[in-house]
């Protein structure tokens, strides 16, 4: 303790930005802003992932079979449904569901404009998601027309879920014929899709009359607890013909955010967003710092005079830069975190606060400060002891 | 003025300098735009003396003290001051040597963010083996002794010009230097402020051995004077006590009245 008395000098670099409260302000209004955006922007990126995704996670399956010539979720393929009968001759296959995934025009009843959405298809006896709720309403989708409505789909699809739960009968057009709404889940939508629905394969192939027999574009896989997926994997694909490409479960989902990530801009614009949130910043930051050094020089050249060194006065600036890297974080966090309910609110995607993002954007906050300050040090071998005279 | 601040403390090394000018020349610019502002400069200054150097403006007794103070390069002849050569020093031990070297500058020059007693403790923060509230304190006895122990709390801009010049001088001395250079340090006091901060200065010098080389066109403080050097075009013209050198019909009132008092 007495080391610590001994050793406490002047908290020089606080009271330099907190003895300036509207240059304070300023300055911390815009790491704030850039961290704001670095937070949307890592975020949105994120959510945009993770988002593509949301039905995925919830496929009841250890492996699942895909057309090779499927890029993503928002343009699959259809491949030969007998490839699930084969796969069913491995010993450790203990289950297998077909998967009809298309994306239909479904048309608000409400306002009878019509919009985009997932529409999922598969025998109602078949198991397909893990969560037993959604296992349990499966049953109604026995009858030919009925569908069940994804509740979190964007609003632009109609008040589905409010008309439901008044006990209204929701009836409206999928793909030019007409269904009924028999039940509601709750999925999310993504960024390929704003809404989901599920159906029997029946209705699926009813509303499009079009597609070849015998062919879908998912096939779930369950394997006998115990087995390896990966070995299972590279088993089948031995055995079965390049028609079909197998993927794990996790496989699947990457699969998903590699289209998203690798195969368009959406990765690399967020990224960029990101970057120029970084680059604002340093800019802000330089420039707060090297007035404030500018604006002290007569100061540090007059300590320089007394006897303390140039590095005991590059460490002021260097406090700075930390003390405003801290104090900027904090307000961009609570900031991100409104930010982020808003644009969960808005659009349905999972967009939360979580601690790798929050450690990454201090890590780029505190980065963005300390470069910034290095960069304003170079002031200070302007500061002259012999001019102060 | 606290009694302890002016405790007389051991001499140095009896007969020796604590700064030693020999044949130093100072110049700016280079070629045809080279300018002589230091020429041929001899000087000495024991321990516990004050110097007073004045002259025409321009003359070069800004750049002599800045030469002393370790801030500007030797460029030729010596200056030792306590024993180490200027000339060829590097800069770490120029810095190192003003730790010893109080500086009392025409503009006070002081922190704008912070407080009297944080600027004076600037000052105090340099002695190494004085604890934080030991130095709070010495600051504090400081700002006592120039009269202004009911204005620690304030910042430099809500004191007056002499406010702050006192302050400046009570960080200069915070520092406990063993010399004192000043610019023109009474040059924003009232004749009383001024009066109290040349007697703290020359009682400083006496007691603490600590050598005071003041350039000043203040008349009213040449009694202070062991010596007062005279400077012209860069070099020493004469020097001797205050009355001799200026003369009583070159001292202007004030300054008559000081130096007969």
């Amino acid at each position: 303790m007495s080391g610590f008395w001994q050793r406490r000098r002047i908290p020089l670099a606080w009271l330099l930005l907190t003895r300036q409260p509207a240059r304070l302000a300023v300055a911390l209004a815009g790491i704030a802003f850039a961290g704001i955006l670095m937070f949307m922007q890592l975020g949105f990126r994120d959510g945009l992932f993770d988002a593509s995704v949301t039905v995925h996670k919830l496929f009841d399956a250890d492996l699942v079979l895909m057309s090779p010539r499927t890029m993503s979720s928002i343009g699959m393929a259809g491949f030969p449904r007998r490839r699930l009968v084969q796969v069913m001759a491995d010993a450790d296959v203990v289950g297998t569901t077909p998967v009809h995934w298309n994306l239909l025009l479904w048309r608000n009843p409400e306002t009878r404009h019509t919009r985009s959405i997932l529409s999922i298809g598969f025998e109602p006896g078949d198991p397909l998601f893990t969560d037993p709720s959604l296992r349990e309403k499966a049953h109604v989708l026995n009858q030919l027309g009925r569908v069940l409505f994804d509740e979190r789909s964007r609003p632009e699809f109609g008040p589905i879920g409010t008309w439901f739960r008044q006990g209204r009968t929701v009836e409206t057009e999928v793909a030019g014929k007409r269904v009924r709404v028999a039940g509601l889940v709750a999925l999310g939508p993504s960024f390929g899709a704003d809404g989901n629905m599920l159906t029997s394969s029946e209705t699926l192939l009813r509303l499009m009359p079009n597609t070849p027999p015998g062919s879908i574009e998912l096939g779930l896989i369950r394997l006998r607890n115990g087995s390896d997926p990966l070995v299972v994997a590279e088993r089948l694909r031995q055995k079965l013909p390049d028609d079909v490409a197998i993927y794990t479960k996790q496989g699947f989902e990457e699969f998903e955010k590699n289209y998203w990530r690798s195969s368009t801009a959406i990765g690399f614009i967020f990224t960029l967003g990101a970057a120029m949130g970084f680059i604002v910043g340093c800019v802000i930051v330089y420039q707060i710092l090297y007035s404030d050094v500018s604006d002290h020089l007569p100061e540090y050249a007059t300590l320089m005079a007394m006897g303390y060194p140039l590095i005991n006065l590059l460490g002021v600036v260097a406090r700075e830069g930390l003390l405003l890297a801290v104090l900027g974080y904090v307000p961009a966090w609570f900031a991100g975190q409104g930010l982020y309910a808003l644009v969960r609110n808005g659009t349905k995607l999972p967009v939360y606060m979580n601690t790798d993002r929050s450690v990454l954007v201090f890590v780029l906050i505190l980065a963005m400060c300390m470069g910034s300050a290095a960069m304003a040090m170079r002031k200070l071998g302007d500061a002259d002891p012999a001019e102060i005279f | 003025m606290p009694s302890n601040l002016l405790a007389p403390t051991p001499r140095s090394a009896a007969g020796e300098p604590c700064v030693q000018l020999q044949g130093l020349n100072h110049w700016y610019g280079s070629g045809s735009n080279r300018r002589q502002v230091i020429q041929g400069v001899d000087l000495s200054i024991n321990p516990g003396e004050v110097v007073l150097l004045t002259g025409p403006s321009g003359c070069g007794k800004t750049t002599l003290l800045t030469l002393v103070g370790a801030l500007r390069q030797v460029m030729a002849g010596s200056v030792r001051v306590f024993g180490l050569e200027l000339n060829g020093s590097t800069r770490g031990e120029r810095q190192q040597l003003r730790r010893s070297i109080g500086m009392i500058f025409q503009g006070h020059n002081l922190l704008r963010c912070l407080s009297a007693e944080q600027n004076v403790q600037m000052g105090a923060d340099l002695l190494p083996d004085l604890g934080y509230r030991a130095r709070r304190d010495l600051a504090r006895q400081w700002l006592r002794a120039v009269g202004l122990e009911d204005h620690l709390g304030k910042l430099p801009h809500d004191l007056s010009g002499g406010q702050k010049q006192r302050v400046a001088i009570a960080r200069a001395l915070a520092a406990q230097p063993r010399l004192l250079l000043a610019d023109e340090p009474t040059a924003a006091l009232d004749s009383r402020t001024g009066r109290e901060v040349v007697d703290l200065l020359k009682g400083l010098a006496r007691n603490q051995d600590c050598a005071v080389l003041m350039v000043t066109h203040d008349p009213r403080i040449l009694d202070i004077a062991d010596r007062v050097v005279r400077m012209e075009d860069g070099q020493l013209m004469d020097s001797g006590h205050g009355e001799r050198l200026w003369g009583a019909d070159r001292l202007p009132d004030t300054g008559r009245e000081a130096a007969e008092g």
